[in-house]
């Protein structure tokens, strides 16, 4: 899919890069990132609308969490998001090593990055499966599942695209200094996935 | 440095001829703009063809007092889907997505979409969905009306609200992803010299329009994944026999649905700002106020949704907020009206079948708009709440507005498109059905609805019995209306008269290139050099004498 984006673009750019007419300065003028960015507003919102749901639905009701509902576990979410912050520094590395042509290095940073990445994924199903709640068991229950599994959700589609890179970058010359989209996005993606999970950490967990 | 580039771009096939063309392109997975554009009109259209038929199925029930023509039951499907296929199928994928993608790339002198194969993919995933929705009537067709509010969808026809939520989530990506490619390309492939502040005003409504789908599209979207878990898995978001509540998915669908109505009509707003100044020889009157009226439409339009929620326990101090924001919102858009009729002011105007349309557009809109205005003042809502007068209002808005607007686009535009000029006779007449059934049709329903009748319902009290019939009548004519178009679009697109490269002697780029423009739109790069409305000056007589000049080689357009 995104080999397939660069393709339909090249002459576009080309175009633009032959009229020298803008972007004179960029060595490679294409609008993909900013493409990326604008979409993660698109992806912002639907975390805000859900969070605002959630805000609403603990304000109007008498009592929240509703009563019953057992404690949140800090513990393990604690670890997990120390895990998931530090990794957006780890991915950073990894995009500066490629801005160094160093393959090598991109390949340390992003496979580490991946390994934390899918250790958030499986503390994540280990709290599932040990949480004293289920999906129906209450409107708290509901809306941390919900909101904690589509957070999930985004964190594997993160993985997958550093995953993506990692299969890639095998190839000698794909990547380089000059020639890393797809590390950039998956690096926004990333971090972008991080900060809603701050978020959303804040919210359920110490608001509750 | 443009030899650099005509050697680039020399192996780009020229023009088919007319008539000549291979029409299955308009069924591939093509990147091309223009094709998408098309693609994206005539789709649309087929859909509002199914939804006007929908519509008239309705009108025939309410021909009688009595529920006769179909059960309560189909009732409530047809209008639901009605408005639906309306709203997700016509108005918005037309509005957006064909104009946005046929328009924006030669208004601005680009060869493409900033992404050509995300373009296609947002396309692509209209056709399914459509068919998707139109499917749920083989399983109860979604009966909730286009709302959906619960916990009445949650009760009545499962299978078809689950099949509705999947359609109009399928609808929203398409939507963000279009909008995404929209912004991208505005900001960032507009031609040497063309500013922000002398771009084409629909331009400026594109970019409005965009921002306003990248904000609140996704909400929509976080309410119908909710909608769908208490649906399908049995969670109570929504419910209050589970403890939730239904309240938080009103909010959450207006803070979509309410700048989903900018987002119907801000691309036509901007159709109209390109369309009067060219059938008026005159420059547009007040062009920043009418580019920056629609961000002033679109950052109020995204607080006043609670106005579609007087009735569901809103606190007053918060209906106070919602109907202020809400009356402020006639500010913006009176200045576009007061510019639009200040542009055909004087001018040397041409009734072609665009402009009829066009001023159809104004006078049908600005009814539409002021009914807004009192269904905006909490008590006077309070009263027509869920009564005829929103559906009269709703349909001045849309129809008379979006509607009218878009066949203003069309006709207008439809020479560039298919290198064909529609006939002017079909066209006033359609104008003419038009008008009359349109108002026929909705009209009498702002007094049905101040007298009291409720909207969504198959029966009524017989004292409404000769209005509704009037209505009846009128959705007739409407639909009739249609049909001259269609022999209009078929004769035209085969057989009518070769249209010139400037049929409308405009100046913006579309144009300056052949009709239909080759395949990269232009043969040079566009340079800016004359404005888009500087109609009766000197320079708008020589851009528009010297033809096609953008689809020429650079060494003969230097003669």
């Amino acid at each position: 899919m995104q080999g397939s984006t660069v393709d339909s673009s090249q002459p576009i750019v080309d175009f633009h890069h032959t009229s020298g007419v803008d972007h004179g300065h960029h060595g490679h003028p294409d609008h993909r990132i900013m493409g990326i960015i604008v979409f993660l507003v698109a992806e912002a919102m639907i975390f805000l609308g859900l969070f605002m749901a959630y805000l609403t639905f603990r304000a109007v009701a008498p009592t929240w969490p509703p009563e019953g509902t057992p404690r949140l576990e800090l513990l393990l979410p604690g670890i997990n998001t120390v895990i998931l912050i530090a990794s957006s520094f780890v991915i950073h590395n990894g995009d500066t090593a490629i801005k160094k042509n160093d393959v090598a290095g991109l390949q340390k940073w992003f496979g580490i990055t991946a390994a934390m990445g899918a250790i958030f994924l499986v503390g994540q199903l280990y709290e599932y499966f040990h949480l004293e709640f289920g999906l129906k068991s209450n409107l708290f229950a509901s809306t941390f599942y919900v909101l904690t599994g589509f957070h999930g959700l985004h964190v594997l589609f993160g993985l997958l695209l550093i995953l993506g890179v990692l299969w890639r970058s095998r190839k000698a010359g794909h990547y380089s200094s000059t020639q890393h989209f797809g590390i950039e996005a998956a690096e926004i993606y990333w971090h972008f996935v991080d900060v809603v999970w701050i978020v959303l950490f804040f919210l359920l967990y110490i608001l509750g | 440095m443009t030899q650099v580039v005509q050697e680039t771009f020399s192996p780009s096939p020229p023009a088919p001829e007319p008539g000549k063309r291979d029409w299955l392109k308009y069924f591939s997975f093509t990147t091309d703009h223009k094709i998408i554009g098309i693609q994206y009109l005539v789709t649309s259209f087929v859909f509002y063809l199914v939804g006007g038929f929908l519509a008239t199925l309705v009108r025939t029930e309410l021909a009688t007092p009595e529920s006769d023509f179909v059960s309560r039951e189909v009732y409530n499907g047809l209008f639901t889907v009605h408005a639906t296929v309306m709203i997700f199928l016509w108005i918005v994928p037309a509005a957006t997505g064909a104009f946005g993608n046929y328009l924006l790339p030669l208004l601005i002198g680009a060869r493409d979409m900033a992404f050509p194969k995300l373009n296609a993919v947002a396309f692509w995933m209209i056709p399914p969905a459509g068919a998707l929705l139109l499917a749920s009537f083989f399983f109860g067709a979604p009966a909730s009306g286009w709302t959906s509010y619960p916990p009445l969808s949650l009760m009545v026809n499962k299978v078809g609200e689950a099949i509705w939520i999947m359609s109009l989530l399928i609808l929203g990506t398409s939507s963000i992803l279009g909008a995404v490619n929209f912004l991208v390309t505005i900001l960032m492939m507009r031609a040497p010299g063309m500013t922000l502040n002398r771009m084409p005003l629909f331009c400026w409504a594109m970019l409005a329009t965009s921002a306003l789908i990248l904000i609140s599209t996704p909400v929509l979207a976080g309410a119908l994944i909710l909608l769908g878990f208490d649906l399908l898995v049995g969670t109570a978001f929504f419910n209050p026999t589970g403890g939730g509540d239904p309240v938080v998915y009103q909010h959450m669908f207006w803070f979509y649905s309410h700048p989903a109505v900018y987002i119907m009509i801000l691309p036509v707003f901007g159709l109209i700002s390109e369309i009067l100044p060219v059938h008026s020889r005159k420059p547009i009157f007040g062009y920043k106020a009418i580019a920056y009226s629609s961000f002033a439409i679109s950052f109020l339009g995204l607080i006043v949704w609670a106005h579609h929620m007087f009735t569901s326990g809103t606190p007053p101090w918060l209906r106070m907020f919602f109907m202020i924001n809400t009356m402020i919102i006639a500010v913006p858009t009176g200045i576009k009206v007061f510019s639009w009729l200040a542009t055909i002011w004087g001018g040397k105007l041409r009734l072609t079948s665009a402009m009829l349309f066009a001023m159809g557009f104004v006078s049908m809109f600005v009814i539409g708009g002021i009914s807004g205005v009192m269904v905006a003042a909490v008590p006077f809502d309070i009263h027509v709440h869920d009564t005829y007068f929103i559906v009269a209002h709703l349909h001045y808005v849309l129809f008379g507005g979006s509607v009218f607007g878009l066949y203003a686009g069309i006709y207008h535009w439809f020479p560039k498109m298919f290198g064909r000029m529609m006939n002017e006779k079909l066209g006033q007449l359609h104008f003419v059905l038009n008008f009359i059934g349109f108002n026929l049709a909705f009209m009498p329903m702002h007094k049905l609805g101040l007298e009291g009748m409720n909207r969504r319902v198959a029966e009524y009290d017989p004292k409404f019995a000769t209005l509704n019939l009037v209505c009846t009548i009128g959705t007739y004519i409407l639909a009739s209306s249609t049909i001259p178009f269609l022999i209009n679009v078929v004769w035209s697109w085969t057989k009518g008269e070769k249209a010139p490269s400037n049929p409308w002697q405009g100046l913006t780029f579309e144009w300056m290139t052949t009709s239909p423009p080759p395949a990269e739109n232009f043969a040079v790069d566009p340079v800016f050099t004359i404005g888009a409305y500087e109609y009766g000056t000197e320079e708008a007589r020589e851009a528009i004498a010297a033809g096609p000049v953008l689809a020429m080689a650079p060494s003969a357009s230097h003669g």
